[in-house]
């Protein structure tokens, strides 16, 4: 995972149906974003979102963020009018909702490189992040986790799954629990990003910190999120500590230096340095890079070869 | 009709005056000595304090086709300039000009006034509807728009004579000593009406709050009034606090606030001894926001901070952030509280804050200011006064003279307002030049001035989004498209004073 890695602490929801939101897309320092033509765009403006969203993909060429479009369920009416919209724009993928079994997504896999053979993208440009909102997607997410290549994070989203339980969602969390730890365990047994569900309360800057510090714990790496306000408060939770900083850096030096001496073994103040220690290192000097804490980005190829 | 230097056609004189041509922010410089006033005597047993607003404007002697003046401290929510123009009307005084320190929307109930021939011109910049409809050719009355600082010089240089001052006084005792402090209409500095004070052929103290001699503390000192007058009620103090005195939440502003602080700090500028100034505006505070906090974490010591004061400021003297605050107007009801109690909150007038013609304003030591813009160009023009529409409907405030003044003017502002771009080829009306602004702050990106390589340099270095500032445009027009050019007739409606007196732009009349 770590060579091509792509930091998405970050996962922004903006409505598919409002121009003046779209537009400030490239301002926000989120790691992606989302826009959405399912649940922000009532039933009436579903075709003239889809529009909407063309047209911005078409003149939004410096993308410094992932887009992905939540498109609607596969069993609506309207997601395959969804992706005949966008794809051509080339988005970096789809957010896919209510993905409740494997065979959910294995659908849109198909489909999707329909689409991509039709277009001449690379076979395999459009990625899924499956949205587990359930107990059935809940039960099913380390499947789904496997289900495609192209599912590169497992989101969870707490609205529709509290809903599927018939309990309600507090903003403390408990009932969410067992959930998270499912979603975290199948994504990390796949190899792939976690991404915890919307703090809704907007204002509430305390409570979001207070959840964000809970679900790293948990093991996620990523949190979506509904207004541009949250993006600081998110990366600073997910930002490493100087400590860490400091020592991954020293073992990059270490892998460096081996690799220098033509060496594979590698120790660091007495401790052999293994595969875990250094794909953790890069991740938080990948993390680090892109909040600004160290000036250059590391060079993967040193630490894990060419391929 | 002549060029200025910034190529803007201005016309040979206005109004039956000579106009001089903007050359430059800094060179021209003044000729003659301050203007003066008659010496007085008053004696023992004396009666200042009259019976009506009708006897004040008889004992000033005013005429037809003189000038009054009342100073803006109570902003929307000023009942006294209205109160004053209907005692002339039905006195039967005609062609009066009006150079107040500004023209609020609660004084659209002038118009009446301007159409009947009581009022005849206004000697200051105008906030609103009177504005619009000059700029529509509806009301034939000539405007000259003024710089705060470039009022005071015009007063004290003698080209704006003030006939009746009449000054707006929160407490008052019947001696004519007076501070905004304290009373029903507190508005706390009374930093523009000081300079009408001193010059003012006549001045009358009005209020609401007649308490007994002497008051304390004294902000203009018995010696300069003649008149003292009681009303019911001087203004209305819930809109003494017109603007908005709230952090923004919208998440662009915040953007922009953020860059905008991070452009101090990679000034060099943010250590002790650091004076700042910004408005009250939602982001001009979100600025303050970060700028406090920086100061927090460096443990840094500002000198002041100046301008319209908000509580803002006051939590961060309270909080020792700065030694002093100079304040020559009160934003909102918390700086009206403070400047009453806290010596450290000096209350300064506007010719101290910032007349170019004087031996030193407090502008000149500013380090950094923030600023808004209804447009800029791409020469760093910034336009404050007139709408997209080229309606005039903004006076200029400080803008100019703090631009001027301090080390780093930032303008901050959206790169889309509605759906019109905030960068343009040209600004409808130049009000800031250039040559005096220093940084332009979107969420888009960040426009350094040439002057500043090394803050570009160092703003680069810190990974900001500094952009060539027509890049910036393109990429705003990208999304906006081009906006069309208005249409203006020939006829210049007001003038666009520079802060030294010298004309900047005009404003012509908008073809319908």
């Amino acid at each position: 995972m770590a060579k091509n890695f792509k930091l998405i602490r970050s996962l922004l929801y903006v409505p598919g149906n409002m121009p003046s939101m779209l537009q400030n897309i490239p301002i926000f320092d989120c790691d992606g974003v989302i826009i959405d033509l399912e649940d922000a765009v009532p039933i009436n403006e579903k075709d003239a979102a889809r529009i909407l969203v063309k047209s911005f993909l078409k003149i939004f060429h410096d993308r410094k963020q992932l887009i992905f479009i939540r498109i609607n369920p596969i069993d609506s009416k309207w997601w395959y009018e969804d992706l005949k919209a966008v794809l051509p724009e080339k988005p970096d993928g789809i957010r896919l909702p209510k993905a409740d079994t494997p065979e959910i997504v294995e659908r849109l896999d198909t489909v999707l490189t329909e689409f991509e053979e039709e277009l001449g993208f690379e076979i395999g440009h459009f990625k899924i992040i499956p949205s587990i909102e359930s107990a059935l997607g809940v039960i099913n997410s380390i499947k789904i986790a496997r289900s495609s290549k192209r599912v590169i994070a497992l989101a969870f989203g707490a609205e529709d799954y509290t809903a599927s339980m018939e309990i309600e969602r507090t903003k403390s969390g408990e009932e969410l629990f067992h959930a998270r730890t499912r979603v975290v365990w199948a994504a990390k047994a796949a190899g792939i990003q976690a991404i915890d569900t919307i703090f809704a309360d907007v204002s509430d800057m305390d409570g979001l910190r207070k959840e964000t510090e809970l679900i790293k714990k948990l093991g996620f790496t990523g949190k979506s999120l509904v207004n541009p306000r949250q993006i600081d408060v998110v990366h600073d939770v997910f930002a490493p500590s100087k400590e860490e900083i400091e020592y991954a850096l020293q073992v990059v030096e270490a892998i460096e230096r081996a690799r220098e001496m033509g060496t594979g073994v590698v120790s660091l103040n007495g401790k052999m340095v293994d595969a875990p220690v250094v794909r953790r290192a890069v991740r938080v000097l990948k993390t680090a890079y892109s909040l600004g804490l160290i000036d250059e980005d590391i060079d993967e190829e040193v630490i894990y070869g060419e391929e | 009709m002549v060029k200025n230097s910034l190529g803007r056609i201005i016309p040979e004189s206005f109004n039956g005056k000579k106009l001089i041509p903007y050359k430059d922010p800094y060179s021209l410089m003044p000729k003659g000595k301050r203007a003066e006033k008659s010496l007085k005597r008053v004696g023992p047993g004396h009666k200042k304090l009259l019976k009506s607003l009708k006897d004040a404007i008889l004992a000033a002697g005013l005429k037809d086709g003189m000038t009054i003046s009342t100073h803006h401290h109570l902003r929307n929510g000023d009942y006294l300039l209205n109160m004053i123009i209907k005692e002339i009307d039905e006195l039967g005084i005609r062609g009066i000009k009006i150079a107040s320190s500004s023209i609020h929307p609660v004084h659209a109930a002038l118009i009446p006034y301007i159409e009947k021939g009581v009022i005849a011109g206004f000697e200051c910049g105008v906030n609103g509807p009177i504005g619009e409809l000059v700029s529509k050719g509806e009301l034939k009355c000539p405007v000259t728009v003024r710089t705060h600082g470039g009022r005071a010089r015009s007063v004290i240089e003698g080209d704006v004579e003030i006939d009746v001052a009449f000054i707006a006084a929160p407490t008052c005792d019947e001696y004519g000593n007076i501070n905004g402090y304290f009373g029903p209409s507190a508005c706390g500095s009374l930093g523009y009406a000081h300079t009408d004070a001193m010059y003012a052929k006549t001045v009358i103290a009005v209020t609401d709050n007649l308490v007994e001699y002497p008051v304390s503390p004294i902000s203009i000192p018995q010696t300069l009034i003649d008149y003292v007058v009681t009303v019911d009620k001087l203004g209305d103090p819930e809109k003494i606090v017109s603007t908005t005195t709230r952090i923004t939440k919208d998440p662009v502003g915040l953007i922009i606030a953020k860059y905008a602080a991070e452009v101090i700090e990679a000034s060099g500028l943010l250590k002790n001894g650091f004076s700042f100034q910004t408005g009250s505006g939602g982001i001009s505070l979100a600025v303050a926001e970060n700028v406090k906090n920086k100061m927090i974490e460096k443990k840094i010591k500002g000198s002041f901070g100046c301008g319209g004061i908000t509580g803002y400021f006051v939590e961060m003297l309270e909080a020792g952030l700065f030694n002093v605050l100079f304040d020559v107007q009160c934003f909102d009801l918390k700086a009206v509280q403070s400047i009453g109690k806290n010596m450290n909150h000096i209350e300064i007038s506007a010719d101290m804050y910032a007349n170019p013609f004087n031996c030193g304003a407090v502008v000149n030591k500013l380090d950094a200011v923030i600023l808004g813009a209804t447009e800029v160009d791409v020469n760093f023009n910034v336009n404050v006064n007139t709408e997209s529409n080229g309606y005039l409907l903004h006076n200029t405030g400080g803008h100019s003279d703090t631009a001027a003044g301090a080390k780093l003017a930032i303008i901050v502002a959206p790169s889309i307002r509605g759906r019109l771009p905030i960068i343009r080829d040209e600004v409808t009306t130049i009000t800031t030049p250039g040559e005096t602004v220093d940084v332009i702050v979107t969420e888009r990106g960040i426009a350094v001035n040439d002057k500043h390589e090394d803050l570009k340099k160092e703003l680069i270095k810190r990974k900001l989004p500094v952009k060539d500032i027509s890049e910036l445009q393109k990429e705003i027009y990208a999304i906006t498209g081009r906006p069309k050019p208005l249409d203006f007739e020939d006829e210049v409606v007001a003038l666009i004073e520079y802060r030294d007196g010298s004309i900047i732009d005009v404003v012509r009349k908008v073809k319908e």
